[in-house]
C-alpha cells in the first residue's frame, strides 16, 4: 500500500539520483579535449527498485579513476609531441646555420686570396691586425674606396707613363714627343692632388696617415704625401749638366721649397699643440658642444694643410719643369716615376719576406 | 715681428668709426711694407708668419680676433678673396697677395722675394 508520504520519499531519491549524476557529468567534461571519449559513460538504474539516494559506488569509482589515468596520458602524449615537433624545428635551424658559416668562410677566403693579390701589386690595403682602416671604424667609407680605386689605376698609369719616358729617352726621340711625354706626366700628377683633395673631403686622417701608401713611402711621409724637397733631391741626381743660370735656379728652387715646408711644419705642429691643450685642459674639454667644436675646427684645419702641401708639391714640380730644359724635364721625371716604383717593389719584398 | 692693435679709432674724428672695413684693411695694409691679417687662434696664419720670418722679413701683424671691428674686417677679406676663408692675407707694399696658397706659389716660382725687396721689407 502506497501512502503519500512514501510515495514524496521515493520522487525525492530519484530526483537526488539525478543530481548527483548531473554533477559526476559536470566533472567529466569540465575544461577537457574531446579526447575523453575513453572515459565511461555512466549508467546508472534508476530504477524505483533501487534504494533511494544510493548510487553505487562501485558504478562510479572505476570510471573516474580511469579519467585520473586518463588525464596524464592525453597530457604527456601532448607535450611530447610538441617537443617532437620543437626538435624538428630546432633541427632545420641548425642546419640552415651550418650552411650560412660554410658559404661564409668560401667568401672569406676569396677576399683573402683577392687581398693577397692586391698586396703584391704594390698597393698597401690595411688590415684589421694592423689597427689600420677597417679595423679602427669598422665601417667602409665610400669616398675612401672610391679614393684607393682610383689611386690603384693612378700607379698603373703613373708606372706605364715612367716606362714610355724611359723608352722615349733611349731611343732618342725628338724634343717635341718629350715635351708630350712631360707634360702627360705633369698632368698626371695633377690628377694625384686633384682626388686626393676629394678624399681629404671624405677622411683627412685617413690621407694624413698615408695608410694609401706602402710602407717604404710611409717611411718619408710629411702631410699626406711626399716632401718637395724630397722630389728636388731625387731628381738632381739626373739633371745634369746644368746651365749656370739653372745651377742659381735650382738652387733657389730648393731653398724655397724647404722653407715653404718648413713654414708648413711649423703650422702643423701648432694644430698638434693646441689639440693636445685642449684635450688635456678640463676648461676647454667641457661639454659635448665643446668637444665638437674642436673637433670640427681640427678636421678643418688639417684638412688645409693637407691641401697646401699637395699645392707646394704641385708647384714645385711645375716651377722645375719650367727651369729645365725639355730633354732635362724628361729625365727629372723619369727619375722620380722610377724612384716611387723602387720604394714600392721593397715595401712588397719587406711584406712577402718571411719573418 | 710686430703685432699691431690699432688704437686710432678712439682717437679718429666722428666720420671715420663708421667706415667701410674694406677701407680699414687697404689703410692698415698700406701702412707697413709687409701686412698679415691674421686669427690668433689660426694655425695656418701661424705657417705664413712662420715663412716671413724665416726670410727674415718682420711683418705688420693685425689679429682679428683681437680687434673690436675685426668681425667686419674679416667679412670683407672674405668677400674680397671669394673664400670661405678670410685668414691669413698677405700684403706687400700695399697690394694684396693673397691667401696661403698663393703666397706660397709666389716663392716656389720666385716672385715673393723680388716683391719683398721693392717694398723695401728685405735687403740683400
Amino acid at each position: 500500500m502506497n501512502s503519500p508520504s512514501t510515495e514524496f520519499t521515493r520522487r525525492m531519491a530519484i530526483y537526488e539520483q539525478f543530481n548527483q549524476i548531473s554533477r559526476l557529468g559536470d566533472a567529466f567534461n569540465c575544461g577537457d579535449s574531446p579526447n575523453t571519449g575513453s572515459s565511461a559513460i555512466v549508467e546508472v538504474d534508476v530504477g524505483l527498485e533501487n534504494k533511494a539516494g544510493y548510487i553505487s559506488c562501485d558504478q562510479v569509482e572505476p570510471s573516474r579513476s580511469d579519467q585520473e589515468t586518463n588525464k596524464p596520458d592525453d597530457k604527456t602524449q601532448r607535450r611530447l609531441a610538441q617537443n617532437r615537433e620543437a626538435a624538428r624545428k630546432s633541427r632545420i635551424r641548425k642546419k640552415a646555420y651550418v650552411q650560412e658559416l660554410e658559404s661564409s668562410r668560401l667568401k672569406l677566403a676569396q677576399l683573402e686570396q683577392e687581398l693577397e693579390r692586391t698586396r703584391q701589386q704594390g698597393i698597401y690595403i690595411s688590415s684589421a691586425s694592423d689597427s689600420g682602416y677597417f679595423g679602427l671604424s669598422g665601417t667602409v667609407n665610400p669616398g675612401i674606396s672610391a679614393f684607393e680605386l682610383e689611386y690603384g689605376h693612378w700607379v698603373e698609369v703613373q708606372d706605364k707613363q715612367t716606362c714610355e719616358l724611359r723608352n722615349a729617352l733611349q731611343a732618342h726621340t725628338t724634343d717635341i714627343e718629350l715635351q708630350i711625354l712631360v707634360e702627360s706626366g705633369l698632368n698626371h700628377y695633377c690628377n694625384l692632388f686633384r682626388i686626393k683633395a676629394e678624399a681629404a673631403k671624405a677622411d683627412v686622417f685617413y690621407l694624413n696617415s698615408g695608410l694609401w701608401r706602402t710602407s717604404a713611402e710611409r717611411f718619408f711621409h710629411w702631410i699626406g704625401g711626399f716632401r718637395p724637397s724630397e722630389l728636388l733631391n731625387v731628381v738632381m741626381l739626373h739633371i745634369e749638366p746644368l746651365t749656370d743660370q739653372q745651377q742659381l735656379e735650382v738652387c733657389h728652387l730648393r731653398q724655397s721649397a724647404q722653407q715653404a715646408e718648413d713654414a708648413l711644419s711649423q703650422g702643423i705642429d701648432k694644430l698638434q699643440h693646441n689639440l693636445a691643450q685642449n684635450v688635456a685642459s678640463d676648461f676647454s674639454w667641457g661639454n659635448y658642444r665643446a668637444q665638437m667644436a674642436v673637433a670640427t675646427d681640427i678636421l678643418e684645419a688639417l684638412e688645409g694643410f693637407v691641401n697646401q702641401a699637395d699645392h707646394l708639391r704641385e708647384q714645385t714640380l711645375l716651377q722645375m719643369v719650367r727651369v729645365l730644359t725639355t730633354h732635362q724635364a724628361a729625365r727629372a721625371l723619369l727619375a722620380l716615376g722610377e724612384y716611387f716604383h723602387r720604394l714600392r717593389a721593397l715595401s712588397s719584398l719587406w711584406a712577402a719576406h718571411p719573418r | 715681428m710686430h703685432y699691431q692693435v690699432d688704437s686710432w679709432g678712439y682717437y679718429m674724428p666722428a666720420r671715420s668709426m663708421g667706415s667701410d672695413p674694406m677701407e680699414r684693411v687697404a689703410k692698415l695694409a698700406s701702412e707697413s711694407a709687409v701686412v698679415i691679417f691674421s686669427l690668433s687662434s689660426c694655425c695656418m696664419c701661424h705657417a705664413v708668419k712662420r715663412l716671413f720670418c724665416g726670410l727674415g722679413v718682420n711683418p705688420t701683424v693685425y689679429e682679428l680676433d683681437q680687434d673690436p671691428r675685426g668681425k667686419d674686417m674679416e667679412t670683407a677679406l672674405m668677400r674680397l678673396l671669394g673664400n670661405s676663408q678670410a685668414v691669413p692675407v698677405v700684403f706687400i707694399g700695399g697690394k694684396l697677395i693673397g691667401a696661403m696658397d698663393r703666397v706660397m706659389a709666389s716663392h716656389i716660382n720666385g716672385t715673393l722675394v723680388p716683391l719683398l725687396k721693392e717694398a723695401g721689407a728685405l735687403w740683400l
